[in-house]
């Protein structure tokens, strides 16, 4: 089990960098820095940021949004990133899954999927971090990824993300068995029972917390205690 | 003197960081004339196998490396740079490696049926099991935890030359391969905190 950290934006520049050694100091085991508005204001805004952050954390950092090209891959790679997480541009352009893990290696390629619920047991994948429709099918794309070559994938309800309310557990099992590559979960952990619910149900590889931690409802050390009290393997 | 590989396939930015957070010099070099001046070899990898020797094979250096391990320079292969060290793998076709430590790259066991278990690509932080008293794991815990990320791991010939293991669904997995002076590690230590700070910390003094 892996505790990300998901950074929200950059809507704060310099935030991002302290946030994350913060969390690297406290024991996460993973950073993920997400760029929400990479559309809006074009790419490498996070490149300066995961920079700094290589210097003084020396855990895994992935890096996604706006990610569009391998120029792209190879400069997050180059500034210290380890992985990056595509969403948008698979979903446009599948070819580009396929090219960049043969080019990269699968394990550097993460497919981010926003998931809309549109029925009882029905998701829509969204692109644009989740404002396009694509008329597709949330599980079957996390299929079809895989077999282009990803080898992770991130799931993240749309509808639970930053509600706080809990995960969508139906749509994380529904994922998790589609695949046999390994599945972060993101968006909607409020509560440390939220994140051992998700563990004992579905018992995914790694889940992601953001608004847990950014708005301080606790912290990693706290929430790694709390899981291992529950049985779910955690690096302590 | 540590002169860091770069055959176009590494993350070279990250290991150069953390040797400096750690006071260690190094250089990041494609020039074989740097290969042989200093005083030990990080072979680093990301990506696959196939592309990785031809990178090597371009820029003339393959021969040396092997000629620089056999006569007794430190090499730290890390993740792919770590696989290179065998004879071959069968990633993507069968592919030649540099054969300094008799073994074969192959793929990982997959998961249980139902997908249990631990997946494909092994993405994560994982207890080492077994490890030897090589001086490469100096002042760490008998299980230290490492970031692990890969499909493939390497199968070697010899036990001896296997300085660590992961336990990887039931499966033993070989995390660390030691021959004398020639080391690798399937794990990032430069990206696996303190404990990988503290392994790259030893490779930087082990004698020659």
């Amino acid at each position: 089990m892996v505790k990300g950290v998901h950074l929200e934006g950059v809507r704060k520049v310099g935030l991002p960098g302290e946030l994350a050694t913060k969390y690297a100091a406290e024991g996460a085991d993973e950073i993920l820095f997400m760029d929400v508005v990479a559309s809006l204001y074009g790419r490498n805004n996070l490149l300066p940021v995961v920079r700094e952050a290589a210097r003084g954390i020396f855990i895994p950092l992935t890096v996604g949004g706006g990610i569009r090209s391998i120029d792209d891959i190879v400069d997050v790679l180059r500034n210290g990133g380890d992985k990056v997480a595509i969403n948008t541009e698979g979903l446009n352009r599948p070819e580009f899954l396929r090219q960049a893990s043969k080019i990269l290696g699968s394990q550097c390629i993460i497919v981010s999927i926003e998931a809309k619920r549109t029925g009882d047991d029905q998701w829509e994948a969204y692109s644009h971090n989740g404002r396009e429709k694509t008329g597709k099918n949330a599980v079957e794309w996390a299929k079809e990824a895989e077999q282009l070559g990803a080898g992770e994938v991130l799931i993240t309800s749309i509808d639970h993300e930053g509600t706080m309310k809990g995960f969508d557990l139906q749509l994380i099992e529904q994922v998790y068995d589609a695949v046999a590559i390994p599945v972060t979960v993101c968006g909607g952990a409020g509560k440390t029972s939220h994140l051992i619910d998700l563990a004992q149900d579905v018992a995914p590889d790694a889940i992601c917390c953001a608004s847990l931690l950014h708005f301080n409802k606790a912290s990693l050390p706290e929430l790694k205690s709390v899981l291992s009290h529950a049985g779910v393997s955690v690096r302590l | 003197m540590i002169c860091v590989v770069d055959y176009g396939r590494g993350n070279l930015f990250s290991i150069g960081q953390a040797l400096e957070y750690i006071g260690v010099p190094y250089e990041v070099s494609e020039h074989p004339e740097k290969l042989k001046s200093a005083d030990r070899i990080i072979l680093p990898g990301v990506g696959a196998f196939g592309d990785a020797v031809d990178g090597l094979h371009k820029r003339g250096l393959t021969e040396l490396i092997c000629d620089l391990a056999r006569d007794g320079k430190p090499v730290l292969g890390i993740c792919l740079g770590a696989q290179l060290l065998v004879d071959s793998s069968e990633e993507f076709g069968v592919h030649r490696g540099l054969g300094l430590i008799p073994g074969k790259i192959k793929r990982l066991p997959r998961a249980s049926h139902s997908g249990a278990g631990t997946r494909v690509p092994n993405i994560g932080w994982r207890k080492l099991a077994d490890r030897s008293d090589s001086p490469l794991f100096g002042d760490l815990p008998d299980d230290p935890s490492f970031y692990f990320v890969h499909s493939y791991s390497a199968v070697v010939e010899n036990p001896s030359h296997v300085a660590a293991k992961i336990d990887f669904n039931g499966h033993e997995i070989t995390a660390v391969i030691q021959f004398q002076n020639i080391v690798g590690c399937q794990f990032h230590p430069e990206k696996s905190g303190e404990m990988g700070l503290t392994l790259l910390k030893n490779f930087a003094e082990i004698s020659h």
